[in-house]
């Protein structure tokens, strides 16, 4: 991979991750800290909203979260034809420091 | 058959899986002891991820602290799986291309110093340690109230058990025997609060029966609504309302969430799959295992809350069940008839009759083991629970216990002070590193310090504010040099330390909002200590010189996930 690639694919990564996390601090710290009480106004079933966000929405949102990144990095690797992200790698057992 | 004879059953069952495992994946080379040889598929990785992650922290004490805390608790249920979004996006696949064992591994290279590697290595052993103290006495805990033996006695069997596999396997026999602990406790965990569910509002699922309406037998209208209805009517805090301020809640969940992605032991999990790609996965999987039981806990908090105050507040003390009476003897449950009516008066901080009416005392750590009994479920369940909460303290310990083997006998004796140590040497200072561990954990555990317990809770505090920012700026800020990061790491280490320990040893006694910097409580000052680690090593860096190119050249490395760049 060139250089000119290499630094391309690092700024698509870090697009990704900072809209990934946009959404995690708004979901956990937004929703689930600050906002809370004006949240709490709305009802649904049994559950205030913003109570049920920081208590279970929030933990689902996480891990929906992670899987979306897992699928972007995916489709990333192979567009550059980073196949090789699959390959096992070596574990160094001996560096000469 | 009684709960002791189930206790027993399970515990000799799952032990001798256990053990049979260790067994069966003995390490045979250093690459297999630390890192299982990196050949451990993403979901076996996920799951002993969890089970190495869920301690007796979060088995016994989260949905008992949470049902006492209301809408305040949140800050566990965020702060500890929040973070594996942090170790997803920020850490693990990187950390994997880097390819080597230990986190003072990746933090002495990349800041190719030995300063920089020695403090992660006291940074690594000392948040591992003091982790590994709670675990073996929960541990004690445990066996000694169901078995019915002593507290040290129960301890020393544990200690025995950690020691025998952790010693074996190495990581290997960690990482398998972690698999089947994962099963034990979840198992566990969730046959009871199904069971609870089913009872209490006939929804087989916690998570629904959290925000459904309750059975007639237990007097109808919204699970949530009847127990901010009854915790008013006594005096307690209103269940979905917080108590705590907005910004201290703020700063606990961030200082919970940076070091659940700062912690050494977690870390290290995610050097045992076999490429990036799988790093991104176990991270993954490792999170929808953990959500499981962290989605159940707050239903099982709620559950247990309602059902403890509608069994015992107001009835006669002579007709107290046998659960009562049980744990009564253990002193975690305590009533006395101020008022000599012979009936049990249970209320909160804000009854109006005044707080000093209350008779009951209820330690919040037995909830989830007596929340079986509490609502009568089969001895078999009692006893599961049991085996549950020992996995989750077993496999914690055994986490711990290989990254301090690690730090010792790779990163400061083979990296630091004995380059020239043969492999099978390395192994066996390896292995007596755990026993020097498990014996002093031991020790700990049955004669605790009284602080031994609050400062389980306060590592994440110190992880956070050293390691994780050390980690993401070497992975994000090519520019980051060794003057910079080792300045950082002091900053955080020491600011969160010092503060935790004035409030907590020095001076006890203030310990109070009035006091905090900025309102902010001991738990939640690794948020601070992070921000500061952080500005101090942008604002260091900047005025000292840039780090060689071969470091440079590691990121650039780092930053893809093939093979393509090559760094050595």
């Amino acid at each position: 991979m060139s250089d000119k690639d290499a630094h391309e694919y690092w700024k698509s990564n870090i697009k990704i991750v900072l809209s990934l996390l946009a959404v995690w601090f708004f979901i956990s710290y937004g929703c689930g800290i600050l906002f809370v009480d004006a949240l709490d106004t709305i009802r649904f079933g049994g559950f205030k909203l913003g109570f049920w966000i920081a208590q279970q929405g929030s933990i689902f949102v996480f891990v929906i979260l992670i899987f979306i990144y897992i699928h972007l990095m995916d489709k990333l690797d192979d567009r550059y034809n980073l196949e090789s992200s699959k390959d096992q790698i070596d574990i160094a057992e001996e560096d000469s420091q | 058959m009684s709960v002791q004879i189930w206790t027993f059953v399970f515990v000799f069952l799952t032990f001798g899986l256990y053990i049979g495992i260790a067994i069966w994946s003995r390490a045979g080379s250093t690459s297999e002891f630390y890192v299982a040889g990196s050949g451990v598929s993403p979901v076996a990785n996920g799951m002993a991820t969890a089970a190495d992650w869920m301690s007796a922290a979060s088995f016994i004490s989260m949905a008992g602290l949470i049902s006492f805390l209301g809408r305040d608790g949140t800050f566990y249920l965020m702060g500890w799986t929040g973070g594996y979004v942090l170790l997803a996006l920020l850490l693990a696949p990187y950390l994997r291309k880097f390819g080597k064992y230990t986190v003072p591994d990746f933090i002495g290279d990349r800041y190719y110093s030995q300063s920089a590697r020695l403090i992660a290595v006291f940074c690594a052993i000392a948040i591992s340690f003091v982790y590994v103290c709670g675990q073996m006495q929960g541990a004690g805990i445990v066996f000694s109230r169901f078995l019915e033996v002593d507290i040290t006695t129960g301890v020393i069997i544990g200690m025995t058990i950690v020691f025998f596999y952790a010693v074996m396997g190495g990581m290997k026999g960690i990482t398998y025997t972690q698999v089947a602990q994962y099963c034990v406790l979840i198992f566990a965990f969730m046959v009871p609060a199904i069971f609870i569910s089913i009872l209490m509002t006939g929804i087989p699922i916690p998570q629904i029966g959290f925000g459904a309406e309750l059975t007639e037998a237990f007097g109808g209208g919204y699970l949530l609504d009847r127990l901010d209805g009854i915790s008013e009517e006594l005096g307690f805090a209103t269940y979905t309302e917080g108590q705590r301020t907005t910004r201290d809640v703020f700063f606990i969940t961030a200082a919970l969430m940076f070091g659940t992605a700062g912690l050494p032991h977690v870390i290290i999990r995610f050097f045992t799959v076999p490429s990036v790609r799988d790093a991104r996965r176990s991270a993954g999987f490792a999170l929808i295992f953990i959500a499981i039981l962290y989605t159940t806990a707050p239903a099982v908090a709620a559950f247990a809350r309602t059902n403890l105050i509608s069994t015992v507040n107001n009835i006669e003390y002579t007709a107290v069940p046998e659960w009562f009476s049980k744990w009564e003897t253990t002193g975690l449950i305590s009533f006395e008839d101020k008022n000599n009516d012979g009936r049990i008066l249970y209320v909160g901080p804000d009854y109006v009759g005044g707080s000093e009416l209350n008779e009951l005392e209820v330690n919040r750590d037995i909830m989830v083991l007596a929340n079986p009994e509490i609502a009568g479920l089969p001895n078999w369940v009692v006893a599961l629970v049991a085996a549950g909460a020992l996995a989750a303290a077993l496999s914690t310990a055994a986490g711990l216990l290989l990254v301090i083997s690690t730090a010792v006998a790779h990163d400061l004796l083979k990296r630091s002070f004995m380059p020239a140590i043969a492999e099978k040497q390395e192994l066996l200072y390896a292995r007596i590193a755990i026993f020097i561990a498990v014996l002093v954990a031991g020790y700990v555990g049955v004669n605790p310090p009284a602080y031994v317990a609050q400062v389980v809770a306060y590592a994440f505090g110190l992880a956070a504010a050293s390691f994780f920012p050390a980690i993401v700026l070497g992975i994000f800020q090519k520019r980051m040099n060794k003057h910079g990061a080792i300045s950082g790491m002091l900053t955080g280490f020491i600011l969160t330390a010092a503060y935790i320990i004035y409030f907590k040893t020095i001076n006890p006694s203030a310990d109070n909002p009035e006091n905090w910097l900025l309102g902010i409580s001991p738990e939640g000052i690794g948020t601070l200590g992070t921000i500061a680690n952080f500005t101090v090593a942008m604002t260091v860096s900047k005025f000292t010189p840039t780090p060689p190119r071969e470091v440079q050249a590691i990121v650039e490395d780092i930053r893809l996930p093939g093979g393509a760049v090559t760094a050595n």
